[in-house]
């Protein structure tokens, strides 16, 4: 190990109680690969997290499922390892690699010993620059993805948010199943793996997270071990997309006891001066565990349902302000009135100066305790790092919190909320719900 | 409501669950007695300002009275309901004020409550925790309301989902007099007719400290754990007339039961069968050691016997695994699925199960295999560290099903000590079909099967 080129920035959870000492430094390795660490040295194993941006969207729209596919056999042989031979080596090293693709990102998971670094890091290696993607691993995967897609065309959750996707996003990559179609799913062949692993897997879209017993002057050499060896750059990034959700109901019959719906509305980016606004606004509406306006509404005045919630969905190229509640098939209308009925209260009469405040607690509060582990904190540096966010940013993210204003909450209420252009699409056989006259034919 | 018997749900094995097991010197944990009773169990790790905070009820649904089916569970939902100084829901909003997350889960042997805070909101958990461990206010409005959400919730989970009811009727059919037969939430018709007076009673018999466990993990010292523990739940008389936990006890059991359930909703058909297997007992770990690795010997993850001979070689199934969990009061099961790949029937896929089941005892256990599985699990005893709540949540099932510390404590040389020959026989013993019973989950034209 030569020369290194360390680039070190130290940053504090200043959020915390001062003795939550943890520190990010960013290192970049004589290759020039650029990562988050924190050193965690009691416990004698690393969590690495690596993402790639792009993930699913990149698909070519012709070989939809081919990038979800293509990472499941990432870990089904490499190198002079067949699938049962990797399997058996990671095993044999007690190292775990998780290999999970998304509609923004594909991220790897890798967690190992010190005891046996070096070997566990070469692994990895392996399976991210030299995947076999042989014949008989691809066919017995793509059964495994058919059994699961089988099993979402008879699952009302699946069912209730493909159908929604398509309505809201239309062509763009998030208006369909980026695990594709049993149709596409069955033409993909060996080549169009090995295409969409270029596409994806390039170090121009990396982002690594480190946290555990490593110095940053070893984990520059091992990170250009690891992944040096990437091609420059993958397939292009998608275009914003093209958001269009109307007001109503979209109905879809399905047999069972209860009906699923999934409702929403255009929704709010991360890099909004506004979205702390919105989070504040959501947790009062409809994100806060027991204590929203929704679960208190729905379940505990009414024991509509068992669970109701709202959730802000900030992707790279769409935002969305979305929500999920099931019913009896006799109770869901009702549900879904309420539902909306809030959602007009909170547009045109805002929320209180006392919801506001219980909600910055909750929200200032439960933040520190997403630090739990090294995995977790390896995992929130990369999202930190996608989001183009300071390496400080922690220290200052209560804040931001805490400036947000009752008038704040209560002006994004009036802008953000569209209870006319709210959509629910509804599975099962609701009594008293059809579909509007817009989602017809 | 954790542990429903279907380790189907997604298809997917981990080893999440196995790879667990840590020896108390490297875990920092530390056991006392309060005087009326109450156990605690303190872990600690001070690497960031957060602890858990857990009470654990030896009472689960296994506990209820006969013809009560889902009054465990259902007293589980009033407890965020009114106290005499707390109102419907503040429980949850101070918790929520305060940071921190909370919830409760039922199972057969245990029903637990937990709350995630900066430690310095300890004391504010232990004083509601243990104000409605005895202050619960039933009101008939409380119970009217919460019967909808439970139903809604049994809709939901079970009868939503055909995978769920195939296992509620494997488990009926599984035990013969046991109340492990009976689903932890509730045969509908008697989740409807509990009344204010049955969910009054068994919070009145069960809920006391002497009958609980506190379980605090994470920055926190024993010593402090003890003033507040002390302070909180020290002042709660005991109660004496605590009845014994007699469980119910299988006749032997000696016929083969099939159970065929079809139902459209069915995507993928699969071939379930559990076995009737020892759990672990206190001082008398060995057995469920033994099936534990046999678990993962034999199906627990790509490598596994299972998965070799019937992904790889043979190709008759998508997915296969073998499952067992001892921690339980008395006898639980030893699980066997398989997924038919497609073109391959229930029947086809089943059979090429039993053979693979019957040549591995007769191949016995690859010793190389083995040593991979201990190294894993001495491994996971590294990584464990890291998650201090999950080594609380360990403690907290043990002790509620009547182990000991020094049972949890012993458990991880237990594995290491077991021999091929112990697994094989092992194999022997659980795989006998006379204590078996055998699920097809399949679409209503039988036909169709293979798909």
């Amino acid at each position: 190990m030569t020369r290194l080129a360390l680039a070190l920035i130290l940053s504090f959870f200043a959020s915390l109680p001062a003795r939550a000492e943890v520190q990010i430094q960013e290192v970049v390795s004589p290759g020039g690969i650029t990562a988050w660490l924190v050193q965690e040295p009691s416990i004698p194993f690393v969590a690495l997290e690596l993402r790639f941006r792009g993930g699913a969207s990149l698909d070519d729209p012709d070989k939809r499922g081919a990038i979800n596919l293509m990472t499941g056999l990432l870990e089904e042989g490499a190198a002079d390892l067949d699938a049962r031979a990797f399997a058996r080596e990671a095993e044999g090293l007690a190292a775990s690699f998780t290999y999970d693709v998304g509609v923004d990102s594909v991220s790897v998971s890798a967690r190992f010993l010190s005891e046996n670094r070096d070997a566990a890091v070469d692994l990895l290696r392996t399976s991210l620059i030299e995947p076999r993607f042989d014949q008989d691993a691809l066919d017995r995967v793509r059964d495994q993805v058919l059994t699961g897609l089988r099993s979402d065309a008879k699952d009302p959750d699946s069912i209730a948010r493909n159908a929604f996707n398509a309505m809201a996003f239309g062509d763009h990559p998030y208006g369909s199943n980026y695990r594709g179609t049993v149709e596409t799913v069955s033409a993909l062949t060996r080549e169009d793996i090995v295409a969409a692993h270029g596409a994806v897997l390039a170090r121009d879209r990396l982002y690594v997270g480190a946290v555990g017993d490593i110095k940053p002057e070893e984990l520059g050499p091992l990170l250009d071990t690891l992944l040096g060896a990437l091609p420059q750059a993958g397939a292009p990034q998608p275009e914003a997309a093209d958001v269009t959700i109307e007001g109503g109901y979209t109905v879809i019959d399905f047999d069972g006891p209860q009906s699923v719906a999934i409702f929403g509305q255009l929704g709010v980016d991360q890099d909004d001066p506004d979205f702390f606004a919105a989070r504040i606004l959501n947790q009062v509406l409809g994100a806060g565990g027991f204590e929203s306006r929704l679960f208190t509404e729905v379940r505990e005045k009414r024991g509509l349902t068992y669970g109701v919630y709202s959730f802000l969905l900030p992707r790279d190229h769409a935002a969305t302000l979305q929500g999920q509640v099931a019913s009896a098939n006799e109770s869901v209308a009702e549900a879904v009135s309420v539902i909306r009925e809030e959602w007009t209260r909170a547009a045109t009469d805002g929320v209180t100066a006392q919801e506001v405040e219980a909600a910055k607690t909750f929200v200032t509060g439960a933040y520190p305790l997403q630090f739990s582990g090294n995995g977790p904190i390896a995992r929130i540096m990369v999202g930190m790092q996608m989001l183009g966010l300071p390496i400080d940013y922690i220290a200052t993210r209560n804040d931001k919190v805490e400036a947000v204003t009752l008038d704040d909450v209560n002006r994004v209420a009036g802008e953000l909320l569209t209870p006319d252009a709210l959509h629910f699409v509804v599975v099962g056989k609701p009594e008293g719900l059809e579909s509007s006259a817009a989602n017809e034919g | 409501m954790d542990r429903l018997r279907s380790a189907l749900s997604a298809f997917v094995f981990s080893t999440v669950a196995f790879a667990n097991t840590a020896t108390a010197q490297e875990e920092a944990v530390t056991t006392f007695t309060l005087a009326n009773g109450m156990e605690v169990v303190v872990v600690e790790d001070n690497r960031a300002p957060v602890v858990q905070h857990m009470v654990w009820y030896r009472a689960g649904s296994a506990d209820e009275p006969a013809g009560e089916s889902g009054v465990a569970h259902f007293l589980e939902h009033l407890m965020f309901k009114a106290t005499d100084t707390l109102a419907d829901g503040e429980f949850s909003a101070v918790v929520s004020a305060n940071g921190g997350r909370d919830n409760a889960f039922t199972s057969y042997d245990y029903t637990a409550y937990f709350q995630r805070v900066a430690a310095d909101r300890l004391g504010i958990m232990m004083q509601m925790e243990a104000d409605r461990m005895r202050n619960i206010r039933f009101t008939e409005e409380n119970v009217a309301i919460e019967r909808g959400v439970v139903l809604e919730e049994r809709k939901q989970r079970t009868d939503s989902n055909p995978r769920a009811l195939l296992g509620e009727q494997m488990n009926a059919a599984q035990y013969l007099n046991h109340r492990y037969g009976v689903p932890i939430i509730g045969w509908r018709h008697e989740i409807e007719a509990l009344s204010h007076a049955d969910l009054r009673d068994f919070y009145e018999t069960y809920y006391y400290p002497n009958n609980a466990i506190l379980v605090v993990s994470g920055d926190v010292t024993a010593d402090e754990v003890r003033v507040l523990a002390e302070e909180h739940y020290g002042v709660i008389p005991a109660n004496p007339d605590l009845p014994e936990r007699a469980g119910s006890i299988e006749p032997p059991q000696t016929v083969e039961r099939r159970l065929v359930y079809r139902d459209a909703r069915v995507a993928q058909p699969y071939v379930s069968r559990s076995y009737l297997a020892p759990e672990r007992d206190p001082g008398d770990q060995r057995a469920a050691a033994a099936l534990t690795l046999l678990a993962e010997v034999l199906g627990g993850g790509q490598t596994s016997y299972m998965t070799e001979k019937l992904q790889f070689e043979s190709q008759k199934a998508v997915f296969s695994g073998a499952f067992y969990r001892g921690v339980s009061r008395d006898d639980t099961t030893f699980d066997v699925v398989i997924v038919p790949a497609p073109g391959v029937s229930l029947e086809e896929a089943e059979a090429a199960m039993d053979e693979t089941l019957a040549q591995f005892v007769v191949d016995g256990v690859d010793p190389e295999q083995l040593d991979r599985i201990k190294y894993q699990l001495r491994a996971s005893q590294i990584y464990a560290r890291d998650d201090v709540d999950r080594i609380a949540r360990r403690y907290g099932a043990a002790l509620a099903v009547g182990l000991s510390v020094e049972d949890v404590q012993a458990w991880p040389d237990v594995l290491q000590s077991i021999t091929p020959d112990e697994i094989v026989a092992a194999a022997r013993d659980v795989l006998n079909p006379g204590t078996s019973v055998t699920g097809w989950l399949t679409r209503p034209d039988t036909t169709e099967v293979t798909q």
